[in-house]
């Protein structure tokens, strides 16, 4: 009998499953011996937008309780965790042994198990790939209820990272991470006053920055269309750090000010306050060059609002993120024009430039540009982005799944030419059909 | 499944040749093609229902489907379900009659019953428990005005909405634990075949304008609209005129 109703991070259409919490592999086995026939799919800390992590009238594996980190290896960087511990936890566990997670996403509230199932990227795309690039091995247990020892030579491998959590569950994986003297940032901030402008800047010298990205305003038109922060940074050195910093230069310095209530009517986010946020996100950071930031200050602004999404009031509200070819940086604006014109509001508007993908076949990124816009949901909205969808696929682009909440499958099929083999390798670890999901269902990713 | 903003991929009509339920159908057809399931008896109108929505680019099935066999309706709405999640399902079928024939024959009062009020009832059970085995979906149930407060002129055809309307307002709050979501839409006079040659009441509406208020009412998760909006409060001032004085107003 369905009893828990689940959502995204987005807060957009809740469904009902069964959810069962894990503590072992044996846990996992057990649950997937007596599911039923809508089908099992793991969730970590809800932090998917759309509804990956959903599985109406099914059952939902409550990933977080399997939480134990097993070892760090200071010298090889290498740590061996189970898929529920989350990143946060993750950090702080290897801050210490000066170790770094070379892929960090918007936010730290993610699983090692949702890392790998969305291949998550971060600003470090450019030098360090995609999450499941530091990934060893894995242990995947199966619709058969086996654990496998997985590494990068087994196509399954290759078919879970970005896969979802359609191939089974994962239960433990063997990461490596970077070497770093502190826990510290260096930062050149420049603010600059167009778009076209932002672009052709972040183009140039990529290779000398470890992480970089931009904030724009979309909500100013005119000759100042797109104005922006671009923020490029590298791990300080203990050498670089002010005195003060210097005696703990390992802390983990990520403070959090405030818990926003859910108290927001809708309509909150609106043309007045969207110009007021964006006016007030520009004058904030002037162009200075090599400040030293901790992580909430570079990586994750947001984070420092808890439960910011609330901000979007009861429909809630969704992301809009995309890649498209470098080549293909026009379609940046066109987005961004259209959305004008349709009257749609994003206060927060992150533009990146990916470096090389990896392997996987239903991996996000690929060499190009990323866009990614806050929506909140209100009527127009859909029809807006599927006239979006048609820019991105026509220019070769293609939609992050993580982010997913209301694209057709057409789209999917048409942005990951490879889903194909992606699903015969599926296919062929869960034959039944086990895992399944609301986003699979609705995208049509399982058959 | 229903997506974040609203959109759903399948449309199940009971009473699949109904302009409200067909106007529902392609208004959110008019944002994304659908598969939709058009319950309802072998017809030539059935037929049309099918070419027209089929014309927008949906995949249309059709299941029969007899108002006054409820013996048949769990089997009708199993065989609805069989291609997949129902993401809306309209009960939307029901009939008029001849008020004066209706309240002096126990016949035609009887059909009436059993379409608008039996039917609607052994449907909805069906519905409600397919879609709480599958943890999602929204039923949207066509009522009535006339239900809110029983009239001379259609008092039979009243009375079964308001069992009607009393039955799905129930099962929105009995299915809201199961996280399925139960619309109930009291339209007031709308043209369609159902009210040809009849003048029409003030406030009259199209099929097409319950549409949108349909749609947007799954969109937004509501559990109660009027089409058009404005009748909610001429009927709740309506409902508390004493008898002597209903009796005498032209309604």
């Amino acid at each position: 009998m369905p009893n828990t109703s689940l959502r995204g991070w987005g807060r957009t259409a809740p469904t009902r499953a069964h959810v069962v919490p894990v503590r072992s592999a044996a846990d996992v086995t057990a649950a997937l011996a007596s599911a039923g026939p809508r089908g099992v799919i793991a969730r970590g800390l809800g932090r998917s937008y759309g509804d990956p992590a959903q599985n109406a009238g099914g059952t939902v594996l409550d990933m977080t309780g399997l939480d134990r980190i097993h070892s760090v290896d200071a010298d090889s960087g290498r740590v061996v965790v189970d898929a529920g511990v989350s990143l946060d936890t993750l950090m702080r566990a290897a801050l210490p042994f000066g170790l770094w997670l070379p892929v960090l996403p918007g936010t730290r509230q993610v699983t090692v198990g949702g890392a790998i199932g969305a291949d998550i990227h971060g600003k470090a795309h450019h030098v360090v790939g995609s999450f499941g690039n530091h990934v060893e091995s894995l242990d995947l247990v199966t619709a058969d209820g086996r654990a496998h020892t997985l590494t990068p030579s087994d196509d399954l491998f290759w078919a879970t990272v970005g896969g979802m959590g359609l191939t089974g569950i994962v239960v433990r994986a063997v990461l490596v991470l970077h070497h770093v003297e502190t826990a510290y940032f260096t930062v050149d901030t420049e603010q600059i006053d167009n778009l076209d402008e932002l672009m052709a800047r972040q183009s140039v010298d990529d290779e000398k920055y470890a992480e970089t990205v931009s904030w724009f305003d979309a909500v100013t038109t005119g000759d100042h269309a797109g104005r922006g922060l671009l923020m490029r940074a590298n791990h300080a050195t203990l050498d670089e750090l002010p005195p003060k910093l210097r005696a703990h230069p390992l802390r983990f310095d990520a403070p959090q000010l405030l818990t926003v209530p859910d108290v927001f009517p809708p309509g909150l986010l609106n043309r007045f306050t969207g110009k007021l946020f964006s006016e007030l996100w520009y004058r904030k950071s002037p162009t200075k060059l090599g400040a030293i930031q901790n992580i909430t200050q570079f990586l994750h602004p947001l984070d420092v609002l808890g439960e910011w999404n609330r901000g979007y009031g009861p429909r809630g509200f969704l992301q809009y993120q995309f890649v498209v070819p470098l080549e293909r940086g026009d379609v940046v604006r066109g987005v961004l024009d259209r959305m004008h014109a349709a009257g749609q509001v994003s206060a927060l508007n992150v533009l990146k430039r990916f470096g090389e993908g990896n392997r996987a076949p239903l991996s996000f990124p690929r060499p190009g540009w990323t866009l990614c816009v806050d929506i909140p949901v209100n009527d127009g909205l859909g029809p807006l982005c599927d006239e979006l969808d048609e820019l991105v696929l026509d220019a070769g682009g293609r939609h992050y799944l993580a982010k997913e909440s209301r694209t057709t499958p057409e789209a999917i099929r048409r942005g990951y030419p490879r889903l194909d083999e992606w699903r015969k390798v599926r296919d062929a670890a869960d034959p039944t059909g086990v895992f399944t999901s609301d986003m699979s269902r609705r995208l049509e990713l399982t058959s | 499944m229903i997506d974040a903003v609203g959109n759903p991929q399948s449309v199940l009509v009971m009473g699949g040749t109904s302009e409200i339920g067909l106007a529902v159908v392609e208004a959110f057809a008019s944002d994304r093609p659908l598969r939709v399931v058009l319950a309802a008896r072998k017809s030539d109108r059935l037929d049309a229902a099918r070419a027209r929505l089929e014309a927008l680019g949906c995949a249309v099935e059709t299941v029969e489907f007899d108002a006054t066999a409820p013996e048949t309706h769990t089997e009708v709405v199993r065989t609805a379900f069989a291609g997949g999640d129902i993401d809306v399902a309209l009960v939307a079928f029901g009939l008029l009659g001849d008020n004066e024939v209706a309240w002096t024959d126990v016949d035609a009062a009887v059909e009436l019953a059993q379409v608008n009020y039996t039917a609607a009832v052994s449907v909805g059970v069906a519905l409600g428990k397919r879609m709480t085995e599958q943890g999602h979906g929204a039923i949207v149930a066509l009522s009535s005005v006339a239900g809110e407060r029983a009239r001379r002129s259609n008092f039979v055809y009243g009375s079964t909405k308001a069992g009607m309307d009393a039955f799905y307002s129930g099962l929105t709050e009995a299915l809201r634990p199961a996280g399925v979501h139960v619309t109930v839409v009291r339209p007031g006079f709308v043209h369609t075949r159902m009210t040809e040659g009849m003048s029409p009441a003030p406030l009259s509406t199209t099929p097409e304008a319950v549409a949108a208020i349909v749609v947007d009412a799954v969109r937004n998760r509501r559990e109660l609209v009027w089409a058009p909006g404005p009748l909610r409060f001429v009927m709740s001032a309506l409902r508390h005129v004493p008898r002597p004085l209903f009796r005498r107003l032209p309604v």
